[in-house]
């Protein structure tokens, strides 16, 4: 038992890091998510065209595709090595992630010829198009319709919580294009230009006062029946490689925690609180369970084995985590604690603007009860729950 | 990255899972439920000694096998799994550690080979009354070279042939060897709510005890001891507290309520969940635990307490979900779950409660810190 890497993931990680440090400046202390400053976008283009260039762009992709042709476990240092710098990845992660990897899987040649290498060199963004307002945790329950007319298709309907629509020039759009059998087989997935007619994309108010994601509307949008990935009615099952590969993009520690809180708390003499003491330890116990569990998927990796769906524990742990340390943090400010001016309040405010933020983790990529639903369904073993759509069409439920 | 047990720890742990299922039924535990003359299940007894697992972390010059701790948290695990009803985790967990780690040379020599071989029984008494023993507090004395006082409870304290004390002499506090088979050593058999590990008062009256470490070192011996001591302990509780997930699991997939196995409902099925996320957690700070135990790490302090704190939560949160999980059946004495649930309350406050621990860790975190 050691933490330590392997000859070649040693040589790997200085490669890495050499790369990064001569191109990137360390992170601050202290800083979380990047964004918000206005050349953000333009400086996430030209860090990943270096990335691209220096080959350290999609890790795991083939050659061929433009990728490094390397394993899980150097996508996994790569990540760590990144995580130290001032990296702006935010706009990518989705696109090359999980849409870009689903055209490769289902895309024509002409597709990757013209899409794979433009995404990698940072000059297109790509978003997700597939939650719905009446279909979240239920995604194959969406109605956004899609109807053939001669060589096109013509869609219309309403897209919800698109991360990065705003700047994104292609999304994968998942649609239903036959409503007369059950739900999840009448969807078909397309790409689809997001700078065309007929696409209007509104940024979303959140709750946290922020406008990160967006509505997506569409009316009369017409897509060539060429831009189709795979064959209709086989969209759920091109939709499943997408989310697939979403357990390997989303991860990463999202705010202050035991550390910070203590770090306030000592400041603010409080330290010697009993009750708060023990929720520290109670904390610790959880933040050092997340990490482990992480060095157990990676030790898994690293023997060349697949993590499975038990990963799911990850983000239960951290968006619970996370809120309940801002609460506790807010609350020993006691009235104090109430104002979100980061030159009034203590630590920059960091606990205050992760209190807003830490509802929408609870939700975003799977809600606690769905990640519960998939310990107790696929690790588990336990009877799926009571579908009373499972066998009418959907247009049957609607 | 290896965060994990090596191929040879994993056979280990397959072989002592097929001994124990084998020989350690929940038959050979009730027979010590249900007779309260038993102390122990002689026979499993003699047949873990047999197998030398005692010995695993004691190294060969004391006649040990000289594994190594990972071997002995492996072999911890899989007696958690059984509620093995001996005193192994006293005799392997504490009193050979606690001589591994202060006892001298001729200490070590004379004592550690016969805890490997099963011929000795070692204990720790630390416990006077109510609540953490302290430096100040503790009222059994030395002096002369004998001790006075009274220990309550003393987990296998009645079947042990040795016991580490914790007393009070001129220097402050300082742990002593005792051999409890002498006339100033008297025992009682105390009720307690595991009665499948027996426990007793022991009273010493003027009993011959020997000095181990430092006079005067004793409550800093005994936090090393307990870090220790912790980890094994945190795989134990790991142990019954996977046997309590895979208890619930089979009986929620069996059991049929309003037309359908009760594991389809939500309620259950998140319950269940909470229970994998509880143990995963736990068993991550165990394996950290087991790493800074095998290495002697600096980081030894808070990792041992996480694990314990992991632990002992992950353990309570199983076996009372076990229970609630079983319905009616699972308040019966037939039915297993409510031993877990005795086991998981014995080990979560023997050698320091939750509360105690968590305080540990966040002085070590503050001590870190600085």
């Amino acid at each position: 038992m050691d933490f330590n890497d392997t000859a070649e993931e040693a040589e790997f990680r200085a490669e890495a890091h050499a790369f990064l440090s001569q191109h990137l400046k360390p992170k601050t202390p202290g800083a979380l998510r990047s964004g918000g400053r206005e050349d953000f976008l333009e400086r996430a283009k030209a860090w990943q065209k270096t990335k691209a260039q220096g080959g350290f762009a999609q890790i795991t992709w083939p050659k061929e595709m433009g990728g490094r042709g390397g394993t899980v476990m150097q996508q996994v240092i790569w990540g760590q090595e990144e995580a130290k710098f001032d990296a702006p990845t935010g706009p990518f992660a989705i696109g090359l992630g999980m849409c870009v990897p689903t055209v490769i899987a289902f895309g024509s040649d002409e597709h990757k010829k013209r899409y794979v290498q433009k995404a990698l060199m940072g000059e297109e963004i790509w978003c997700q198009l597939f939650s719905e307002p009446a279909a979240g945790s239920d995604v194959a329950g969406l109605k956004t319709k899609a109807v053939k007319d001669g060589d096109e298709w013509v869609i219309n309907g309403q897209k919800v919580w698109t991360s990065g629509a705003h700047y994104s020039d292609y999304g994968i759009l998942l649609v239903r294009t036959d409503p007369n059998v059950p739900k999840h087989k009448g969807l078909t997935m397309f790409i689809v230009d997001m700078k065309q007619k007929g696409v209007d994309v509104r940024p979303i108010h959140q709750a946290s006062g922020g406008k990160e994601f967006n509505e997506v509307y569409f009316s009369d949008v017409r897509i060539p029946d060429s831009d189709r990935l795979g064959e209709p009615g086989m969209g759920w099952k091109v939709a499943l490689v997408t989310l697939m590969n979403e357990r390997l993009a989303v991860g990463g520690s999202p705010g202050p925690d035991w550390k910070e809180i203590m770090d306030y708390a000592r400041s603010a003499g409080t330290m010697s609180d009993q009750a708060f003491r023990a929720k520290l330890a109670d904390w610790y116990v959880a933040a050092q369970g997340y990490k482990l569990t992480k060095f157990r998927t990676q030790t898994a990796l690293s023997r060349g084995e697949t993590p499975g769906p038990e990963n799911a524990i990850g983000k239960i742990i951290n968006a619970n985590h996370l809120q309940d340390i801002c609460n506790s943090a807010i609350e020993m400010q006691d009235h104090f604690g109430i104002i979100a001016d980061k030159d009034e309040v203590p630590s920059d405010a960091i606990f205050q603007e992760s209190f807003m933020w830490a509802p929408g983790l609870r939700i975003a990529g799977g809600t606690d009860e769905i990640l519960k639903n998939i310990i107790a369904e696929r690790v588990l073993g336990l009877p799926q729950d009571v579908r009373v759509d499972k066998d009418k069409t959907f247009a049957e439920m609607n | 990255m290896n965060f994990d047990f090596s191929d040879d720890q994993k056979f280990l742990r397959d072989e002592a899972r097929k001994f124990l299922e084998a020989q350690c039924t929940s038959a050979h535990v009730r027979a010590v439920l249900d007779d309260e003359n038993m102390s122990h299940n002689d026979g499993v007894w003699k047949k873990i000694v047999g197998m030398g697992w005692l010995g695993a972390a004691i190294p060969e010059e004391y006649g040990g096998l000289g594994l190594g701790m990972l071997e002995l948290c492996v072999i911890a695990e899989e007696l958690g799994r059984v509620l093995a009803p001996v005193p192994f985790g006293s005799s392997a967990f504490f009193f050979a550690e606690a001589l591994k780690l202060a006892g001298s040379e001729e200490q070590k020599l004379e004592l550690l080979p016969k805890v490997a071989d099963g011929s000795l029984i070692g204990c720790i008494a630390i416990s006077e009354g109510p609540g953490e023993i302290k430096a100040g507090n503790v009222a059994t004395r030395l002096g002369g070279g004998t001790i006075s006082g009274k220990k309550i409870p003393v987990t296998d304290g009645d079947i042990a042939t040795h016991a580490v004390v914790l007393v009070k002499d001129g220097s402050g506090e300082s742990l002593v060897i005792v051999d409890l088979n002498q006339s100033g050593v008297s025992r009682e058999p105390i009720k307690t709510l595991e009665p499948t590990r027996s426990h007793a008062t022991i009273s010493f009256d003027g009993a011959a005890a020997e000095l181990l470490g430092e006079s005067g070192n004793g409550m800093a011996l005994l936090d090393q001891i307990n870090d220790r001591a912790a980890v094994l302990l945190a795989f134990e509780q790991l142990g019954g507290a996977s046997r309590c997930l895979e208890m619930a699991n089979e009986y929620a997939k069996e059991r049929v309520a309003f037309g359908r196995a009760i594991g389809g409902n939500q309620a259950i099925k998140h319950k269940l969940a909470d229970m994998y996320v509880k143990n995963e957690v736990a068993r991550s700070n165990a394996y950290y635990g087991a790493w800074a135990l095998s290495s002697n790490a600096a980081e030894l302090p808070e990792a041992a307490a996480a694990a314990r704190v992991a632990a002992s939560e992950a353990y309570w949160f199983a076996s009372k979900e076990n229970i609630q999980t079983h319905g009616g059946m699972g308040f019966t004495w037939e039915v297993d779950c409510h031993l877990f649930y005795r086991r998981a309350k014995l080990l979560a406050v023997q050698a320091g409660s939750p509360a105690v621990w968590k305080e540990k860790l966040v002085s070590a975190l503050e001590a870190k810190n600085d």
